[in-house]
């Protein structure tokens, strides 16, 4: 079954400006998607690079419609070529059809064959000449003008968006691209084709473009983070940028560390002192805190670690996605070290599940990990603004007298009041050691017995609330899903919907401690139940059959990375399921 | 009278800067005289026990922290100094000093070392230096000399010349650097003393044997000496090093410079920074 002729759930175009690293490819994107936004529509744009800085490959990927998108669809309407620069990487990526339109230069070489064997319909449009008519025009803002002209963008929007961003770079820079822009618009002439256009919408509702990063960042803002310290690592790093520029202006720092053992020590170091703290990294990140995890378990000291995940093991493929760090998050140290695990999963769930993180580490007193990746971070959508969870994060504090300060004293809830430097009679010492409930080391069974239960209790005894998961629909048969799958997933249950099948969509936020009961209720009745997620050892589906009994039904559909899992495959999924059901 | 307002107006002695836990440290170790000295120090300088954090990795001069009656973390081995530093960095308001032994400071943490000096937040770093890993029973550390055999890890010597702590702080930036000697009780405290009262990272190296692993080191107390001077030019301090034999003590070198401090951003609300994300038309 040919994917694109399924029903979608709503109109939308999918396109693609491609050229070499540097050429501007992400600034034509970020253009036409604010510019697009600005109209009135919503937008999704996907970054897809190589690892070379300059002159490698890169593909800004677009998918605009007059309502909310958050993932890719499994074809392209349009591509732009701006040259043709190791272009054949993007060979599995861009997926073009007898429907498809492809611009392309014909100074830039001959059209690679993948392409032509499309059967993409080629148009020719000089963008190098083009350029020299014009001082100042460069290709990039030729294919937005163009681009802008072909799919109904107003002319007059775009340039209010293209003098938006380069607003301080100066008269002459302006000047080249709104020339730029209107060569563009002129090559355009004749060329628009109806189904290629979308209307902007009327007086449109209050809308956000962000990216997964920004959205981490802010969420650990709103929840009370005042202390970040981080190691640069793609893609991370802009959770870092962002809080590096926004954490001083809420009375917060941010320390960039000179490694990931720096960064996560200095986290645990701040919050022993009261003050929040969270860090950003990705997988060798990652792999390097783990000590430090189990540091804050024993000690039971509230850090949140944003692990936006990409290819692994090792340094594996840093530009691109994939959910493979679920096992190290998990269970990821020496020792019986139970912590919070979550993932988001949305570009707006990024912000309140960071949020969320940051709360449950304060109030659990435990390392919280949040299992972001590269498609959510690195991703670009216009979004509805996401509610706002009032409450800041709160610890449970002591009240000292000076005399018996146990700091891990047993309670019903497992949680202890928490002493803070500067607060007399609270004096204790932190430590990795296992203790007794004075923090006194000691290497007795029934200490460190006592200390385990006490932690483990933390766990179960916390009303963890409804937020577990994200349960969409009724029907017999149950996608299970988690993080950024859950995007294509989405879609694809939208579409299956649409052909009539009853079907439900369970994507699971809080990973650990899982809700195994309420996820067993869901699940039980189900006659066929298909896990999706995007690992090679189908990681998710060996967690959860680590801690519930998962019905014989249970099908896995799992890819690694790099490329994203699309709503098309995920649907044929659910229909070989169905049919295997049937048969 | 409350025990806080009864504090408020005593002046503490060096013995109430001890908590009441016994040190598991071998008698004779000069980590004994490092706690003595640290009390000592705390108590002249009239600091209040809740607003002082001793911060520590892993070994036996590690556990000198739940051995004071102020706030401490142990944690884990050589990552003593980024947690003072995010701790230090946070809340400006405490004494902060990072503590530790050579291998957990020079050998796993040595990275952390180079980019404490160099990015001085204000805080004190003690190290006790018995050249061995004593908790580990006996191992070569960086500062070991090249051809100890003592270790059965390293039967032949280290073959390695023995790291320079003090001339690795001054080449790295550190802005206080200081030897001293865990038996010389007074001169110690006094050092510590400076060193806490420092704005700024200051880093002192103090000598204080392993009587059990190296007891030969009983030795130091014939070789050492007292020499340095504070110089305040980086041309003074190398050449001071230059003529050093390992065991002179007194500060070398005592230049300040502003310490690090987070930048301070005018202060907006969450709805100006929530503002940047809106869609304008
Ligand atoms: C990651 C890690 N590696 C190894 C160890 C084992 N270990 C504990 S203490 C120590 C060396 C301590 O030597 P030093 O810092 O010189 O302190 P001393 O015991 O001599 O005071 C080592 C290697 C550990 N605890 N953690
Ligand atoms: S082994 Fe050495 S360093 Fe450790 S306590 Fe004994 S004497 Fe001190």
């Amino acid at each position: 079954m040919n994917p694109s002729s399924s029903p979608q759930p709503h109109p939308s175009i999918s396109l693609a400006v491609i050229g070499s690293g540097g050429a501007g490819v992400m600034t034509a994107g970020q253009t036409l998607l604010d510019a697009a936004a600005a109209s009135g529509l919503f937008g999704l744009m996907t970054r897809a690079t190589g690892p070379q800085i300059r002159g490698g490959e890169a593909a800004a990927i677009l998918r605009l419609a007059p309502a909310p998108v958050e993932c890719q669809d499994d074809r392209l309407d349009l591509v732009l070529a701006i040259d043709w620069n190791k272009a054949e990487r993007f060979a599995d990526e861009l997926i073009l059809d007898a429907s498809s339109r492809l611009i392309v230069d014909p100074g830039q070489g001959d059209t690679p064959a993948w392409i032509q064997e499309s059967g993409a319909e080629l148009i020719e449009v000089p963008l190098g000449a083009l350029t020299r008519e014009h001082r100042g025009a460069r290709a990039n803002t030729i294919a937005v003008g163009l681009i802008g002209e072909l799919i109904g963008l107003p002319a007059m929007i775009v340039e209010r968006t293209v003098r938006r961003i380069l607003d301080n770079k100066g008269a002459k820079l302006i000047d080249g691209a709104l020339a730029g822009l209107a060569l563009g618009r002129a090559a355009a002439g004749g060329m628009a084709r109806a189904e290629h256009r979308i209307s902007p919408v009327e007086n449109p509702a209050r809308r956000w473009l962000i990216t997964g990063n920004e959205a981490v960042g802010l969420g650990a803002i709103r929840a009370g983070i005042r202390f970040c310290a981080a190691y640069p690592i793609t893609p991370s790093t802009e959770i870092q940028e962002w809080l590096a520029a926004h954490l001083p202006e809420v009375g917060g720092s941010l320390v960039q560390a000179e490694d990931e053992l720096a960064s996560i020590n200095m986290c645990l170091g701040a919050s022993f002192g009261g003050v929040p703290a969270l860090t950003a990294t990705s997988g060798p990140g990652f792999s390097l805190m783990v000590e430090a995890l189990g540091l804050a378990t024993q000690a039971e000291i509230p850090v949140v670690v944003v692990d936006v995940m990409r290819g692994g093991p090792s340094t594996g493929i840093p530009t691109r996605s994939e959910q493979s760090d679920l096992n190290i998050a998990v269970v990821g140290a020496h020792g019986d070290a139970p912590r919070l695990v979550l993932a988001p999963n949305s570009i707006g769930d990024c912000l309140t599940t960071t949020q969320w993180a940051v709360q449950l580490a304060e109030a659990l007193q435990s390392p919280a990990v949040v299992l972001s990746d590269q498609r959510l971070g690195q991703a670009r959508a216009t979004i509805a603004p996401p509610p706002s969870r009032d409450s800041q994060a709160s610890r449970r504090l002591a009240e000292t007298d000076g005399r018996h300060y146990a700091r891990f004293a047993d309670t019903a809830d497992g949680i202890s009041p928490m002493a803070l430097p500067g607060q007399a009679g609270g004096e204790y010492t932190a430590t990795g050691l296992s203790h007794m409930v004075s923090a006194r080391p000691s290497a007795s069974g029934r200490d460190h017995q006592h200390q385990l239960d006490k932690r483990q209790r933390k766990f179960e005894r916390f009303d963890f609330g409804d937020d577990w998961a994200d349960v969409d629909g009724e029907g017999d048969m149950v996608v299970l899903t988690w993080g950024s799958t859950t995007l294509p997933a989405r879609e694809a249950v939208t579409r299956v919907r649409a052909r009539g099948q009853a079907i439900r969509l369970v994507s699971v936020r809080l990973l650990s401690p899982l809700n195994g009961g309420a996820l067993s209720a869901l699940l039980q009745p189900a006659s066929r139940v298909l896990i999706v997620e995007q690992s090679h050892g189908g990681q998710f589906y060996r967690h959860l059959r680590a801690h519930i009994d998962l019905p014989g039904h249970t099908r896995l559909f799992n890819r690694p990375g790099p490329l994203n899992i699309t709503p098309g495959q995920i649907a044929q999924a659910i229909e070989s399921a169905a049919l295997e059901d049937a048969a | 009278m409350s025990s806080s307002a009864e504090q408020a107006i005593t002046v503490l002695r060096h013995k109430d800067f001890k908590s009441d836990y016994k040190p598991v440290w071998c008698a004779g170790c000069g980590d004994f005289g490092v706690l003595n000295a640290l009390t000592k120090a705390m108590a002249a300088l009239e600091l209040k026990p809740e607003n002082v954090a001793m911060i520590a990795g892993i070994g036996c001069s590690s556990r000198i922290p739940a051995y004071t009656s102020v706030y401490g973390f142990h944690g884990v081995h050589g990552r003593a100094l980024p947690l003072a530093t995010g701790l230090a960095i946070s809340r400006p308001d405490l004494t902060v000093i990072a503590s530790g032994g050579d291998g957990d400071g020079f050998s796993i943490g040595g990275n952390h070392f180079l980019h404490a000096c160099r990015r001085n937040v204000n805080m004190t770093y003690l190290v006790m230096d018995n050249s061995v890993y004593g908790m580990t029973k006996g191992q070569a550390s960086p500062t070991t000399e090249f051809d100890w055999t003592g270790s059965r890890l390293s039967p032949q010597g280290t073959g390695q010349p023995p790291l320079q702590p003090l001339e690795i702080a001054l080449a790295a930036g550190a802005p206080f650097i200081a030897r001293a000697f865990s038996n010389s009780p007074n001169d110690l405290a006094r050092v510590i003393a400076e060193a806490i009262g420092f704005e700024g990272f200051a880093f002192v190296q103090i000598l204080s044997p392993c009587i059990t692993f190296r007891p030969e080191q009983l030795g130091w107390k014939k070789r050492v000496h007292d020499g340095f001077e504070p110089a305040d030019s980086r041309a003074a301090a190398y050449a001071a090093l230059a003529a050093d034999d390992g065991f002179t003590t007194g500060i070398l070198y005592h230049a300040p410079r502003p310490a690090y401090r987070p930048p301070d951003a005018p202060r907006a609300d969450l709805d100006r920074i929530e503002r940047c994300f809106e869609v304008l038309s």
